[in-house]
């Protein structure tokens, strides 16, 4: 032990999938304004206060528009290496070092990081545009934009760093802005309640994140990528398990991936372009990114990997029962996202072979989701912020260009060709079909389970689309008792969702053809093709009928019949799916779950831990918290006997432990 | 007498103490020569200037400790070393930030302390001597006692000097802990409590000393260390005294179950005095809970790691726990403190030098929040219109439900405040990440992972308390908090929001939910309102310097963390 001063940050090892360069590319630096540019703006527009009302949106957007620039001109730049120098490693300093501890800060510019930036930044350069007018009449606008700003700074991090102790402070720092914008209009109540809930959940994600890079920490000495990987191979299979199932547990914070999902519903409650960017488009792909960057880790760890796959599966089937009998046309969206983002994690679980179409879909998914959630603002903007899909109907008259863009969405979502859908979801699909080592079992039933999903998928979607803009109106009168007079949003909102459609609608086919499979093997690695058990036509045409029937059964339900104002009763399953299959009750469960193992095993055995849900304070935790309290009575002869009866445990165990 | 030899004496590495205690001295002649109108100003000067004074000295020290590993000086009384003199410059920095605090007068002229300590609470007396504007100026002087104790408590390597040090450190605080200007019977209810139980806990110990020294012959740890190699079948004697020893030193640093006086007496002691108690007196016991862990017990530890283990544990879990049900502020920060004084015993269970600079860091960065946290506390009145119209700044504001909505109106200070909490809770970029991080890493490393288990799931339980605060200060309404912060909302089943269930929280009221217009609250339960006072900008100016270092040692931690493991060898 007492050699751990010497040691110190180990050379970096060239690894990776593709190798790290020994080349290093001084254009690589530029990283850094990534990340600086938004972060920069963020602060001045937090510390100028009022001052800054009234031109600070359009800093907002400008700074996240020059982060997209400069992650075009390092795209160039990185294309204009050999693809096995596309991965480049920025050292910015150490940040913590002392003995043991070496911790340094690096950035790690290649495809995979630069593909998120290019995402996250033209996005969310979309929605900034769209939000400075969706949120013209908010007073405070421009906190807003500052929020929107630290979330961009902070998604960039995440995905540049080059370490896990690096990704972690983005990790973080991706939380914090998405609690201080769920919770933006904090006047409502429930508002900030599902800003706290998100908070809590991503928490108990947090805890795996933690114990994944304790465990990296003690079994590699290092917590940067390249050593990581470098040394996966000489680690056993049980700590990579375990490093492998955290890291899967804080994906699942990030990601609403079951069972911590609970939140991404409540999250809604936040303005709708936060929804879009960071609730769809952005930060809740970041748990599939953390597993895909793990991927050396997981690949080490079959069973691990295997476990990354059935929580996408279940998730993917979830989501999309969830998303069948929501009404409220937010919370159905981000059922969707839920169960793609199912799609991604088993993709991701899939091993190599489904790594580079986890991101593909992803991309695609970016796109079109943002697109139907700006699209469902223009709709609420229209509708008086109505969400209620059961008042609305007939929209697409009324609203145009909403409807169009939605519409290039939903036939995106369902995987239409030749939308950008059909491309991605397609590939994860077949990939699902493929047998991993040699098992078909397997094939055959994450391939169905991805089948049927498209299937829901079409269906809830559809529902979706048919509800608000076809049918007959339901609507309601306005909240102040007028008549309801949908109209087209103004143009700062259109042209984001017109991009965006465009993006919807033939992104897919152009990443396909220009290679973006390839782009990220310096990243994710090279596979050689193989065959699904079932022929590739074949599963095209199968999920295309699965996909026609959801379709039709939704356009006899909820287009061509008259759809109730109010909800019918509905089977037991529809009942369960509108209170989210009952998530909530398990899932305040297992969002105490270490708080409530640890006061259970150490003090009772309590059962009732599910009522202090938000504040993740069960029962028993307070319970205990009163006992302490009494025994804390104020006396000071109680507290001296309480010393003493201390020492005299205390002395029993030692002597009992020296037997 | 002829057989008694002088000990040759190093004076140089004494400067730091000497300094302080010295000026402590001439704090009492001021007392008695100043006249009074002048003595606040001298007092204050000398103070600062004492406390300035040593960390200059432990500067000037450093490079040669640094070279050499340190001194013995008074023949193993005082050591000299590494470790000690980074806990005497933490001690210094934070008394010197402490009696800004001290000095601060907030509301009207007045300090927090009791015009006249003497004087009955509630008499004629009292009053009078409040319209006399009598200071009680001795603070200073008991501060500067105080802290040249803590210099001491972990810088000997000697049983009887620890002792010394225990009851030079502790009898001004039970003194000052008495002497609030506001609730005066709340405040000596809190001194004559501390003063009892931990003159129980002094004899506790001083019977642990009197075991060892039958077993060992000797009060040195060294000697004590070195008998331990050779069974002599007094096991039993070494065994319960260094029990008996280290419940002493469990009680400083308010480790459960030793625990209980620290939310009554933080509660009650003038807010400055907490501040300093809290911040100081546990980087000194802690300190000293090192030596004699390193030290004196090493061929122990396999009997003594259980207790640790259990202390350590029990600590976070019971200090989290009651946290999260306390319902005013400076109690929730006592509780708060008990759940790190877990943490810190977590460090020091490993057992090896990443142990020792990973707890040294952890006490400063823990020390920094502590006195800014509570240096806040004290700047939260209560506020009242006067006859005048002029509004009153009163007492402090220290029931949660008052803080609500302080970061509308006050956000500068609730930023701060905030700033402290995220680093309590061990948020990356503040300096109590970095010291959690080192203390945990160290824990795993020296095999404890399971503490490091304990005590990251405590940390994640322990942030929803601090977030609880920071939700009150930002995103409730000063007229939503309810009188009794922590009832349940009765009238919240159903909302807009299927999924979110009602909840049991100071932050949420059912006044204002979705589709439901805020009904009116009829009437104004109490006329005085939560202000931030400014006083002379004392307090703001340590607050500052607190916020500043907590930033620092978290951003950039490497330069500090550098330079503790570059000294971060005890010696014997």
């Amino acid at each position: 032990m007492h050699t751990l001063i010497t040691l110190t940050a180990p050379a970096v090892v060239p690894t990776a999938a593709g190798g790290v360069s020994s080349v290093a590319w001084s254009g690589a630096q530029a990283a850094v304004w990534l990340v600086a540019l938004p972060l920069l703006s963020s602060a001045v527009l937090l510390l100028l206060g009022r001052r800054a009302d009234r031109w600070g949106h359009w800093l907002g957007v400008l700074a996240s528009a020059a982060s997209f620039v400069v992650g075009l001109v390092l795209l160039v730049g990185l294309l204009g290496l050999p693809a096995d120098q596309r991965v480049q490693d920025v050292d910015l300093g150490t940040w913590l070092d002392a003995g043991a501890l070496s911790i340094g800060a690096g950035l790690r510019v290649d495809p995979l990081s630069l593909t998120f930036v290019l995402l996250v930044t033209f996005v969310g350069t979309l929605i900034h545009v769209y939000s400075v007018a969706y949120m013209e009449h908010d007073a405070s606008r421009r906190r807003f934009f500052a929020y929107l700003n630290l979330f961009v700074a902070a998604m960039l991090l995440l995905v540049l760093a080059d370490s896990y102790a690096l990704l972690f402070v983005g990790w973080e720092g991706v939380g914090l802005a998405s609690y201080l914008l769920i919770g933006f209009w904090n006047h409502h109540t429930p508002y900030a309640v599902a800003a706290k809930k998100a908070f809590v959940a991503n928490r108990v994600g947090d805890v795996g994140l933690l114990v994944a890079m304790g465990l990296l920490f003690a079994t590699f000495g290092s917590l940067d990528f390249a050593t990581v990987d470098a040394g996966v191979a000489g680690a056993s299979e049980g700590t990579l398990t375990l490093v492998g199932l955290a890291l899967l547990l804080a994906a699942c914070g990030k990601s609403a991936q079951f069972p911590l999902q609970s939140w991404l519903g409540d999250a809604m409650a936040g303005p709708t372009p936060v929804s879009a960017l960071i609730h769809a488009a952005t930060m809740v792909t970041a748990g599939v990114y953390l597993i895909i960057r793990s991927g050396a880790v997981f690949t080490a760890a079959p069973t691990a990997q295997l476990v990354v796959a059935v929580v996408g599966a279940i998730t993917l089937l979830f989501g999309a029962i969830v998303g069948c009998a929501k009404d409220d046309i937010k919370k159905a969206l981000a059922a969707s996202t839920m169960s793609q983002i199912g799609y991604m994690v088993l993709a991701a679980g899939l091993g190599p072979i489904g790594y580079a179409f986890a991101i593909f879909h992803l991309v695609t998914h970016g796109f079109f989701k943002a697109g139907m959630f700006l699209g469902a603002g223009s709709v609420m903007h229209g509708m008086d912020d109505q969400v209620d899909m059961r008042r609305f109907g007939g929209l697409g008259r009324y609203m145009k260009i909403t409807y169009f863009t939605f519409m290039a969405g939903w036939l995106a979502i369902l995987g239409i060709p030749p939308f950008a859908g059909f491309f991605s979801k397609d590939k994860i699909i077949e990939a699902a079909f493929v047998p991993v080592d040699g098992e078909p079992w397997r094939a055959w039933v994450f391939g169905t389970v991805a089948l049927v999903g498209a299937g829901i998928t079409a269906f809830y979607m559809s529902r979706l689309f048919f509800m608000t803009f076809e049918g007959q109106k339901r609507w309601s009168t306005r909240r102040d008792g007028s008549e309801q007079h949908p109209h087209e949003s103004p143009a700062l909102m259109t042209w984001p969702m017109i991009v965006l459609a465009v993006g919807s609608v033939g992104l897919g086919w152009v990443l396909s053809t220009v290679g973006f499979v390839e782009w990220l093997e310096p990243s994710v690695g090279h596979t050689e093709h193989e065959e699904p058990v079932l022929a590739v036509p074949v599963l095209i045409a199968l999920t295309l009928i699965a996909v026609a029937l959801g379709l039709v059964l939704a356009w006899r339900r909820y287009a061509v019949s008259t759809v109730p104002v109010t909800p019918p009763l509905g089977t037991a399953l529809t009942r369960a799916a509108r209170v989210d299959l009952h998530q909530d009750a398990v899932n305040d469960a297992l969002l105490v779950e270490p708080g409530q193992y640890l006061t259970r095993s150490l003090v009772y055995g309590d059962k009732a831990v599910v009522d202090g849900a938000v504040t993740g304070l069960g029962r028993a935790t307070v319970a205990l918290g009163d006992l302490v309290r009494r025994a804390q009575n104020g006396y000071a002869r109680s507290y001296a006997a309480g010393m003493v009866v201390g020492v005299v445990v205390l002395a029993f165990v030692v002597l009992a432990v020296r037997g | 007498m002829s057989g008694f030899t002088a000990p040759e004496i190093a004076w140089g590495p004494m400067t730091p103490l000497l300094v302080v205690l010295l000026a402590a001295v001439v704090g009492v002649l001021v007392e008695a020569f100043v006249p009074a109108a002048r003595r606040r100003t001298v007092q204050l000067v000398l103070t600062l200037g004492a406390l300035a004074g040593a960390l200059l000295a432990v500067a000037a020290l450093w490079s040669d400790v640094e070279r050499t590993g340190g001194t013995d000086v008074l023949a193993g009384s005082l050591v000299v070393d590494g470790p000690t003199l980074v806990l005497q410059a933490t001690i210094a920095l934070l008394a010197l930030l402490s009696t800004l605090l001290f000095a601060d007068r907030v509301a009207g002229g007045e300090d927090a302390f009791a015009p006249s300590a003497a004087a009955v609470p509630g008499s004629d007396y009292e009053e009078l001597a409040r319209r006399k504007g009598l200071r009680q100026t001795e603070v200073y002087p008991l501060l500067l006692f105080a802290t040249g104790g803590m210099m001491l408590f972990p810088a000997t390597t000697d049983l009887l000097t620890l002792f010394v040090a225990l009851e030079v450190l502790s009898l001004p605080l039970y003194l000052l802990s008495g002497m609030g200007r506001r609730r005066r019977l709340l405040s000596q209810e809190a001194s004559m409590k501390y003063f009892l139980l931990g003159a129980f806990v002094s004899a506790l110990m001083l019977f642990g000393i009197g075991l060892l020294y039958g077993y060992a012959g000797s009060l040195r740890y060294a000697d004590i260390a070195a008998a331990t190699t050779t069974p002599n079948g007094m096991e039993g004697l070494l065994v319960v005294g260094a029990l008996l020893l280290l419940a002493g030193l469990f009680f400083k640093v308010g480790a459960v179950p030793f625990h209980m006086w620290t939310p009554d007496v933080y509660q009650g002691a003038p807010t400055p005095v907490t501040a300093f108690m809290a911040a100081c007196t546990k980087v000194a016991a802690f300190g000293a809970l090192l030596r004699v862990v390193y030290g004196m017990l090493p061929t122990m530890a396999w009997d003594l790691e259980v207790v640790l283990w259990i202390v350590a544990i029990v600590t976070m879990v019971v200090g989290t726990v009651a946290a999260l049900v306390q319902t005013d502020v400076k109690r929730l920060l006592a509780y708060s403190s008990i759940a790190h004084a877990g943490f810190v015993l977590a460090g020091i269970v490993a057992l090896d030098e990443a142990g020792i600079t990973a707890v040294l860091f952890y006490l400063l960065a823990y020390g920094a929040a502590t006195v800014g946290a509570f240096g806040l506390v004290s700047l939260v009145r209560e506020q009242r219109t006067g006859d005048d119209d002029a509004p009153v700044v009163l007492g402090e504001a220290t029931r949660l439900s008052q803080w609500a909505g302080l970061g509308r109106s006050h956000p500068l200070a609730a930023v701060t405040f905030t700033l402290f909490l995220l680093s309590f809770a061990g948020i990356p970029l503040t300096a109590g990440f970095v010291g959690k991080f080192a203390v945990f890493s160290a824990a795993v490393e020296g095999g404890a992972w399971q503490l490091a288990l304990v005590g990251v799931l405590a940390s994640a339980a322990a942030a929803f308390f601090y977030v609880r605060i920071i939700v009150l200060m930002f995103f409730t309404d000063p007229q939503e908090a309810p009188g009794v912060a922590g009832e349940p909302a009765p009238g919240l089943t159903s909302d807009a929001t299927p999924g979110v269930t009602p909840e049991v929280t100071t932050a949420v009221e059912p006044a204002d939910t979705v589709g439901a217009p805020a009904v009116a609250v009829a009437e104004p339960v109490r006329a005085a309102r939560t202000t931030v006072a400014a006083g002379e900008g004392l307090t703001a100016v340590a607050v500052g310097v607190c916020a500043v270092l907590t930033v620092v040692l978290g951003v950039a931690p490497s330069a500090v963390l550098d330079a503790i493991a570059s000294v971060a060898l005890l010696l014997p």
